[in-house]
């Protein structure tokens, strides 16, 4: 069994390597790798194709449940331990979608058990676990040439709903995200604005809003880091200068 | 020691609304009347039953009067203590006179209640219950004051105890007297924590406890978590309430270091100003949404616990500078009478 221990305290790693030392009589246990943050731990999954990763949920930046669901996106997942110190809201969840999870400090005797029966998660089981603990995303994932490509969300301009996919753009890039506009607006709301049914801009981003000429009175928005304007429906004109006020 | 509260009870005026309040003042208009008809009659049953029929009016009157008090509670509230007596007394004198009225009026042939008597009658009863109201908050302000400190004891998170603890085991293999020294950090802090922390505490004492706690962070967050003290300028002697210090340090790792990915600096400042100890705390701020409400709550706990002990001659401010967050926390200087040999002489100036 190839695994890789995800956590931000280094302490934590250590001892989780001296249990798995110890568990290791009664199971053939590689530790293939060590990450301290989300970031790091994806890339580790790619390089290295653990079969198991105990991962921290909670982690400065990209969290354990958003790594595990952008794992979902790689043609190999591996199976995933959550592990944690406290957190009586997410082990509810656990329980209830029967999610593999240890509670820190770890003991070998589970950890063996967690270890042996170690299982695949999938989205929904992800989602629920994702409401216990609610947190937007820092990233969008996508895969590419069977390779994870990652965006931040902070780099995002827009949002746009096409026919089937929604559209992401960046200052360079333009890429196509199977997700609904709505899910994207419910978990982004914070940083991003509706300016039109199909449209989500970064609030960060909105340089200026103006009003086109023309036969009928319309509106836009321009944002940093896009030359052309995008347009604001008229129904969301309203709330748009109640909310940038 | 040092007297546990700044606050004198303060002059709070009866809430009518509230049912103990009322069932009180039902109580002593029928036991005044009660005694007032017997005192006017001639035997014993005579006097119950003049009581009876008197009951019938002063009834009314008393729940018209009641409900007033408890309408124009709020509004009373406001004024300031004595002319919220004034007003209190004014409306109990003033709705049973006019209710008696309105009484005679509406049933002329019943037993006469005189307006005039009926005022004079309620002012005295409102008096008296005033008076009784006052003394009985006296008595009980302290006990409800401590079991409010009680209530607003600050609480160690659980994810910090159950991360301490695996930091230990970490340790134990490879590090065994670091470990010894973390377990003795802890259960340092644990003492203080289920101590009953009623009583002040000295800066000097609560420095000890932020630096055990600190102790323990550092080995958890290692190079993330970079801790700078200014206290060279600080009356060790001066008296706080206990754990007030060491919960704000803990929100500022809380929600200043563990969510960052860069590696962080948390300052303390504490220094003596005239009769004023001043306790400035630092920490960047992290935009990561994802642990904010717990913070509000913290602070308002210790806001409300200086409250307690200093009435307003304590303040908490807390404010975002940039990309620093800070909590800012002046309180009276007050010293312990006898000082231990312990202590350091208080810094001048």
């Amino acid at each position: 069994l190839r695994l890789l221990i995800v956590d931000d305290e280094a302490p934590a790693r250590r001892r989780l390597r001296e249990v798995l030392d110890d568990c290791g009589e009664n199971l053939a246990l590689l530790v293939v790798g060590e990450a301290d943050n989300g970031l790091d731990a994806l890339d580790h999954v790619q390089r290295e194709q653990p079969d198991a990763v105990l991962l921290d949920i909670r982690m400065p930046g990209m969290d354990g449940i958003e790594v595990a669901q952008h794992m979902q996106k790689l043609t190999r997942t591996p199976a995933v331990i959550f592990t944690t110190a406290y957190d009586s809201y997410a082990c509810q969840a656990f329980e209830v979608n029967a999610v593999d999870y240890l509670m820190k400090p770890v003991r070998a005797e589970r950890l063996v058990a967690a270890l042996t029966k170690a299982r695949h998660l999938n989205l929904a089981m992800l989602d629920a676990l994702r409401q216990a603990h609610p947190k937007a995303r820092t990233h969008l994932s996508l895969s590419e040439k069977g390779r994870l490509k990652l965006v931040p969300v902070d780099e995002v301009l827009y949002f746009k709903a096409e026919l089937k996919y929604v559209t992401v753009k960046t200052a360079e890039h333009e890429y196509l995200l199977e997700e609904s506009l709505v899910k994207l607006e419910t978990e982004f709301g914070g940083q991003f604005l509706r300016i039109h049914r199909n449209c989500l801009v970064a609030r960060s981003k909105i340089d200026q809003i103006g009003k086109t000429h023309g036969t009928e009175e319309a509106h836009y928005v321009r944002l940093h880091g896009l030359d052309e304007p995008l347009p604001v429906s008229r129904r969301q004109y309203s709330q748009i200068r109640e909310l940038l006020r | 020691m040092q007297s546990k509260n700044h606050n004198n009870p303060p002059g709070v005026l009866p809430n009518f609304c509230h049912l103990g309040t009322s069932m009180r003042a039902i109580v002593a208009v029928e036991a005044g009347s009660l005694f007032a008809a017997l005192a006017a009659s001639p035997d014993l049953s005579s006097g119950l039953a003049l009581f009876a029929e008197r009951s019938m009016l002063i009834q009314p009157a008393l729940l018209l009067t009641l409900l007033a008090l408890c309408l124009a509670g709020s509004l009373l509230s406001r004024l300031a203590y004595a002319s919220g007596l004034a007003a209190l007394f004014l409306i109990a004198t003033a709705v049973p006179s006019l209710a008696s009225s309105l009484l005679n009026w509406l049933l002329p042939d019943s037993q006469i209640l005189d307006p005039v008597q009926t005022a004079a009658f309620g002012a005295t009863l409102a008096a008296l219950l005033l008076i009784y109201f006052h003394l009985r908050g006296k008595a009980l302000s302290p006990a409800v004051t401590e079991a409010r400190l009680q209530a607003l004891q600050a609480r160690i998170r659980p994810h910090f105890l159950f991360n301490s603890l695996n930091a230990v085991l970490s340790l134990v293999r490879s590090d065994p007297r670091r470990a010894e020294r973390a377990l003795e950090d802890l259960s340092e802090l644990f003492r203080a924590l289920m101590r009953e922390n009623r009583d002040l505490t000295t800066l000097k004492d609560e420095i000890e406890l932020t630096r055990a706690y600190l102790g323990l962070e550092q080995l958890r967050l290692g190079e993330r978590l970079t801790v700078v003290w200014h206290i060279d300028k600080m009356p060790p002697e001066a008296l706080i309430p206990p754990l007030v210090i060491q919960p704000l340090v803990e929100n500022a790792i809380y929600h200043g270091i563990e969510p960052s990915r860069q590696p962080g600096e948390v300052s303390l400042n504490i220094y003596r100003s005239g009769d004023a100890v001043h306790i400035v705390i630092r920490n960047p701020y992290a935009k990561d949404g994802s642990h904010h409400s717990g913070n509000k709550l913290a602070l308002a706990n210790i806001r409300e616990r200086l409250a307690l002990h200093f009435d307003l001659d304590a303040t908490l401010k807390s404010q975002l500078m940039g990309a620093v967050y800070q909590v800012h926390i002046t309180l009276p200087y007050t010293r312990a009478p006898k000082p231990t040999s312990s202590l350091a002489p208080a810094h001048r100036g």
